[in-house]
């Protein structure tokens, strides 16, 4: 499904290379955990994959489906189906938070060259969609992020997800700032959405997210590399052991 | 014979030579009675004496209209202009066609009168006037002016449908004017709205001239939505009584050259202003807006916002003066003015001023210009929102805020709706 060969990465404006001959595949239906100390550039790869324009690629290929999306601006990205929930969501003032739900599913829907949602069709799924949340009603009449907390936000960026009905989710440090019950009503969120063609990319600096979110792979990312591989155990060795006696092997 | 000795020294560019010689095509054919006619050529002869200012004197330093004006549209006797459906649902319109008043509508509480009739009996004489030297405005529409309507509405009249002042033209040259007296304690809401139908070329001047009552509550909106090729002057003249609140929005969506001057004076203790200005700048246009309010009592307020988005080759301006007198202590003034720049070819210049001569007053001003934030773009997109339709949604974003303010969902709406048709077209 995805698919990631010899990717290096740099940083736009400074020309700071993060991403260095980094390989993954990531098959559909599969929950794959990226793990990492901080500055591993862990987000980095989440922006790469959505198609920030900060970042260039500068060697290697990601394909999507067996087409490569380096040329796709992070539109186009979304209507092929990849989504990323953002760590730090933005706050947008003045455009409505169901204003925007309603055109980016319908733009998603057009690219596709699938009919506009009726306006009942769109409140019914987002009805449902956020009382799975537990989000409250007027938390959607604000504008977009405006105000939210940032347990809100991480579930409001869930609820865009189910909206959205991606098949490559790409989560960001989404565990951060979140509580216990937060995070429960978050990963629930996510289990929810698993399917045979969906697949889910955790990025996680900490191995309890990867308790509710039980991932297929876990994948260790140091320097800009994926220097090791495995299933969950070895996210649970990791919390154990830390990340030094990893990146020790490597080097 | 030599009549070179009675010419003024400068030489008068094609524009200014096109007005002289138009004013003498129109002698015996403007309406008004002696008195008018007397004003009429006296502001003429101050308007071919300075010439159209250029940019050596200040209040037109950033609109040198000698050099933008480069001709000047024969009038078009018989040009058709048709009125459309009103901004707001369910309003009265009042039409002005091609320049012609249509005074025939009935309001309750509002005495509405053609001004060619208060030319003609020499009642609108006082109002024919410049503000100062430099009033170039004030001096081409008192003589040219030719009609418009002047309303008057009852103290303590509540006027519950929306009043359209709609002035609609072709080509050629249109020269209105709206004297408005609010009663003390009406309340009512009109909309001033400019447009064209066609895309050769017209010259517009328009003043309205507003005397708010005493406790009075209006709301007015000015929508200009003039024709590419069309210059706009216009003023808005205000004189606000005690305890009074006015909502003035000014929206541009329009015009090829465009000057749009408020000149307010506050003179009543307890008046609140509230001014709101929304530029939608696009194409190869010049749009100034120049506000001159004064703060001539003690405790008054007003807030002033002004947000502009300049696309393509725009250039817009907005100078802001607020003057506070000496014994209008307490004054509490606000102004700010923020542009979206969407083009490298765009510019947008900002001269707020403060003349401040009482020692116990709030007064401030606020000046930005920035580009759409790219954290906001990639966050639409990453959600499937095209790049033009994001930022779409974000300059509307920008703009649609101040409308939001009016909070009338009833007015909110078709400006909001204004706002994004333009955006749609020129985004």
């Amino acid at each position: 499904m995805l698919e990631i060969k010899n990717l290096h990465a740099r940083i736009a404006e400074d020309g700071t290379e993060i991403i260095r001959g980094l390989n993954l595949t990531v098959k559909p239906g599969e929950i794959a955990a990226i793990m990492g100390p901080n500055g591993s550039g862990k987000s980095t790869l989440s922006y790469i994959l959505s198609g920030r324009e900060d970042y260039e690629v500068t060697e290697g290929d990601i394909t999507y489906n067996g087409e490569s999306i380096l040329e796709l601006d992070p539109a186009e990205r979304a209507s092929k189906g990849i989504f990323l929930a953002f760590q730090y969501p933005v706050e947008i003032p003045g455009v409505a938070t169901m204003q925007f739900l309603k055109v980016a599913m319908n733009e998603q829907r057009k690219a596709r060259g699938e009919d506009e949602l009726t306006t009942p069709d769109f409140m019914r799924r987002v009805k449902e969609a956020a009382e799975g949340l537990k989000i409250d009603p007027a938390m959607l009449r604000r504008p977009l992020n405006v105000g939210f907390s940032g347990g809100e936000k991480k579930r409001a960026e869930i609820l865009q997800m189910a909206l959205l009905e991606p098949t490559l989710c790409v989560l960001d440090e989404t565990d951060s700032g979140l509580d216990i019950d937060a995070l429960k009503i978050v990963a629930d969120g996510v289990n929810a959405l698993r399917s045979p063609d969906r697949a889910v990319i955790v990025i996680t600096h900490y191995q309890r997210l990867l308790d509710y979110i039980v991932p297929d792979t876990v994948h260790v990312l140091y320097k800009g590399q994926i220097i090791r591989s495995g299933d969950k155990e070895l996210a649970q060795e990791l919390e154990a052991n830390g990340y030094a006696d990893v990146i020790g092997t490597a080097a | 014979m030599n009549i070179q000795t009675n010419q003024p020294v400068a030489k008068l560019t094609v524009a200014e030579t096109a007005l002289v010689e138009a004013f003498s095509a129109q002698i015996g054919e403007l309406p008004g009675n002696g008195a008018v006619t007397g004003t009429r050529d006296r502001l003429l002869d101050d308007l071919k004496n300075a010439g159209l200012p250029t940019r050596r004197i200040e209040s037109w330093h950033y609109t040198d209209l000698k050099n933008l004006l480069r001709a000047v549209p024969e009038r078009v006797a018989g040009a058709k202009a048709s009125s459309v459906s009103p901004l707001v649902k369910g309003s009265t319109v009042l039409p002005v066609l091609q320049g012609e008043a249509h005074a025939d509508a009935e309001i309750d509480g509002v005495t509405i009168v053609a001004f060619r009739d208060q030319l003609s009996d020499g009642s609108a004489v006082a109002g024919l006037t410049a503000l100062d030297k430099d009033d170039a405005i004030g001096r081409l529409n008192g003589s040219f002016v030719r009609d418009g309507l002047a309303l008057d509405i009852t103290a303590n009249a509540e006027i519950e449908d929306v009043i359209e002042l709609q002035a609609s033209h072709g080509e050629g040259q249109i020269h209105t004017r709206f004297p408005v007296s609010f009663g003390a304690g009406s309340k009512a809401t009109i909309v001033e709205r400019h447009r064209s139908e066609t895309e050769a070329a017209a010259l517009v001047s328009s003043i309205s001239d507003l005397t708010v009552g005493d406790g009075a509550d209006i709301t007015w909106i000015i929508l200009q939505q003039q024709g590419a090729s069309d210059t706009h002057l216009a003023q808005i003249r205000v004189k606000l009584g005690a305890e009074s609140k006015l909502r003035l929005y000014v929206v541009n969506a329009g015009g090829k050259l465009v000057r749009q001057e408020l000149r307010i004076e506050v003179q009543g203790e307890g008046a609140e202003l509230t001014l709101r200005g929304v530029n939608l700048l696009g194409g190869d246009t010049h749009t100034d807006v120049t506000l001159v309010l004064g703060h001539n009592v003690p405790h008054t307020s007003s807030t002033e916002t002004f947000r502009n988005v300049v696309f393509d080759k725009a250039s817009g301006v907005f100078q802001g003066m607020i003057k506070v007198a000496p014994d209008a202590q307490k004054t509490d003034a606000k102004m700010a003015c923020n542009t979206l720049l969407m083009s490298d070819d765009g510019d947008f210049s900002v001269k707020p001023e403060l003349e401040i001569f009482a020692d116990d007053v709030i007064c401030g001003h606020g000046a930005t210009v920035a580009d759409i934030d790219r954290n906001h773009l990639f966050y639409l997109m990453a959600r499937g929102v095209t790049e033009s339709k994001a930022r779409a949604m974000l300059v509307n974003a920008f703009v649609a805020e101040i409308v939001e303010e009016l909070e009338e969902e009833k007015l909110v709406e078709p400006l909001e709706d204004v706002i994004s048709s333009w955006l749609e077209k020129h985004a």
